[in-house]
């Protein structure tokens, strides 16, 4: 390429900001972006753009959608008895995630943290599940929760407590939610506990000693200093949990197929259903906008709300 | 006296050690419960669920490594991950340099574009995403598999890949294209080897995400030779639902080349998974 006179004149600025000194050409922009920017337009984009379209058909996946029914399909999933409770189903991992699963990460990132000897130990058993498929770990629990206390082993020890009885689980409506969650929180609150620890290193010692030196308890410790200064660990934890939340599929359908009853049904088994199963591609194609809306929405307000330094580095 | 003042300072401790232990119990009860299965009969597993397997058996291990299919969907486990994370690493690194090293008009509209990726996650994007492999005619090829699993993994990396090549000082370029390197020069030679750490960082995730994967061969391949291991194993679930010890045993299988990667590339994937979603 060569040295540039250009690069020469406007050498002043100095530091990674300045890179414009040097006349980047357009070529070596397109060629370096070209391989990502066409994936990414006709595997992410373009499939959004088409099922808009679609998303106002009637259409079976046969032939060209011709079917026109204007906003109908929206109209009917959102009076759709099953994609309320899809949409409930959402709520309660959300809520529950961010209720119990978050602080319990948390909790264990504290005890886990800086000093502790067996910590690295600790960190990769509970991380461990993480790295499992949700296939596997749906399959490892399914075996736990089988309703015969002769199989499962949740049912055996519960049988042991005097008069308990042994539960249906994932076979009973009130109960399958909660089992699920707990699933999720096996395979997935290592994840989090990773990040707190290293929000949590990321926290001067010195500034923990200098409070406890002023006389600040463990709580006080806590709650003045350790937690403010985790602060932009936990918005994003919690962001990153909403958006999972959001689109749990694999687990629930493998373990429930969003039964029973519907009790399970998450948005993404719904739209499952109807698209792969049932076929009704243009009504799938409207519940995956509604989906994709939802976590737009969602993060964009978040975006709006969080502090800007926070979420630049979030997804 | 002495005693209890020594009591007193190592209880919080005992304690912290104790609900620790408590939760490695909870974290590892299923994945024993799924390896010991696999180490019993069908009839010991009906029998004496909860007994040790003692004396192991290895016969379930060993009719499904004497199963063909098993063989077959590690072989397409291993094409489709070894593709996507080459494409992943090389496409993302790219992107990630002109994103954090050049300038030019648009960058900002590009960057946006694809951090717009990460709000439509592939569970979601699915449905359509079908549609455009049907189109393309690309079900039923595992290159199907591979170029959405590649095009979905492109936002969160080159986010990730941006930020570390950020941080290379600004004068290793500007002396690079001193001594009369081109771009790609600088990419090539320069950049990704004092970048190795973060870009074994994205391979090991993408290898990770990509091996685990069960939704894109779901609706992307019928055909059963073109199974990759987790579908594989959900199919396998479906048909041999009776024998539990030959399911446990088939899991734990699929699971050891995870577990071993796991524990080699802990550093990797922890760093990586951090560097997503911790800025700096």
């Amino acid at each position: 390429m060569g040295i540039h006179p250009a690069s020469i004149r406007t050498s002043r600025g100095g530091g990674a900001a300045d890179s414009a000194r040097r006349s980047d050409s357009l070529l070596t922009v397109i060629l370096f972006l070209l391989p990502s920017l066409a994936l990414f337009l006709i595997f992410v984009v373009y499939p959004i753009l088409q099922s808009v379209y679609y998303s106002f058909f009637n259409w079976k996946g046969f032939g060209p959608a011709v079917d026109f029914v204007a906003l109908n399909n929206y109209r009917r999933i959102l009076t759709d008895r099953v994609f309320l409770i899809a949409l409930k189903n959402g709520l309660i991992i959300i809520a529950l995630s961010l209720g119990i699963q978050l602080p319990l990460a948390l909790g264990i990132a504290l005890m886990v943290r800086r000093d502790l000897p067996g910590r690295a130990f600790f960190r990769t058993i509970f991380f461990m599940p993480y790295v499992f498929s949700e296939v596997m770990a749906a399959i490892m629990w399914l075996g736990l929760y089988n309703a015969d206390p002769q199989r499962g082993l949740i049912n055996a020890l519960l049988v042991l407590i005097p008069g308990a009885k042994p539960q249906a689980w994932l076979g009973d409506t009130r109960l399958v939610m909660p089992c699920i969650f707990v699933v999720l929180t096996w395979k997935y609150f290592g994840f989090y506990m990773l990040l707190f620890m290293t929000g949590l290193q990321n926290i001067p010692a010195e500034l923990e000693e200098a409070a406890r030196i002023d006389g600040a308890n463990r709580r006080q410790l806590f709650q003045y200093i350790t937690l403010p200064l985790l602060g932009s660990t936990i918005r994003i934890s919690a962001y990153m949990s909403v958006l999972g939340s959001l689109q749990q599929f694999i687990l629930v359908w493998v373990m429930t197929h969003g039964g029973p009853v519907n009790a399970s049904e998450v948005m993404a088994t719904y739209m499952y259903r109807f698209g792969f199963v049932r076929f009704q591609l243009g009504y799938g194609s409207a519940v995956a906008i509604v989906m994709f809306l939802i976590c737009l929405i969602f993060s964009l307000v978040y975006q709006r709300l969080a502090p800007q330094a926070d979420y630049l580095g979030a997804y | 006296m002495i005693n209890t003042s020594s009591l007193r300072k190592h209880l919080p401790q005992v304690i912290q050690y104790l609900l620790l232990a408590i939760a490695v119990v909870l974290v590892l009860t299923p994945v024993v419960m799924i390896v010991f299965g696999g180490l019993k009969t069908r009839g010991e597993f009906m029998t004496r669920p909860y007994a040790l397997p003692i004396p192991p058996r290895w016969e379930n291990y060993g009719s499904i490594l004497k199963m063909s299919s098993f063989w077959l969907m590690l072989r397409n486990s291993l094409i489709v991950m070894a593709a996507t994370t080459s494409g992943v690493v090389f496409f993302c690194s790219l992107a990630a340099f002109v994103f954090a090293r050049l300038k030019f008009r648009g960058k900002e509209l590009f960057y946006n574009l694809f951090t717009l990726g990460l709000m439509f996650p592939i569970n979601i994007a699915i449905l359509p995403v079908y549609l455009v492999l049907r189109q393309t005619e690309l079900t039923n090829t595992l290159i199907g598999v591979i170029v959405v699993q590649t095009a979905f993994q492109l936002s969160g990396n080159i986010l990730i890949l941006r930020g570390f090549f950020a941080n290379i000082p600004a004068e290793l370029q500007d002396a690079a294209y001193m001594d009369g390197c081109t771009p790609f020069g600088f990419y090539w030679r320069i950049l990704l080897p004092l970048a190795r750490p973060s870009l074994s960082a994205v391979a090991a995730l993408t290898m990770i995400v990509s091996w685990n994967d069960l939704l894109v061969p779901l609706v992307a391949l019928d055909k059963e030779n073109l199974w990759t291991l987790p579908l594989g194993t959900m199919q396998f679930q479906g048909q041999y639902g009776q024998d539990l010890a030959l399911i446990a045993a088939f899991v734990t299988l699929s699971a050891v080349p995870t577990v071993i990667f796991y524990l080699f590339a802990e550093r990797q994937i922890i760093s990586g998974l951090t560097a997503g979603a911790i800025k700096g």
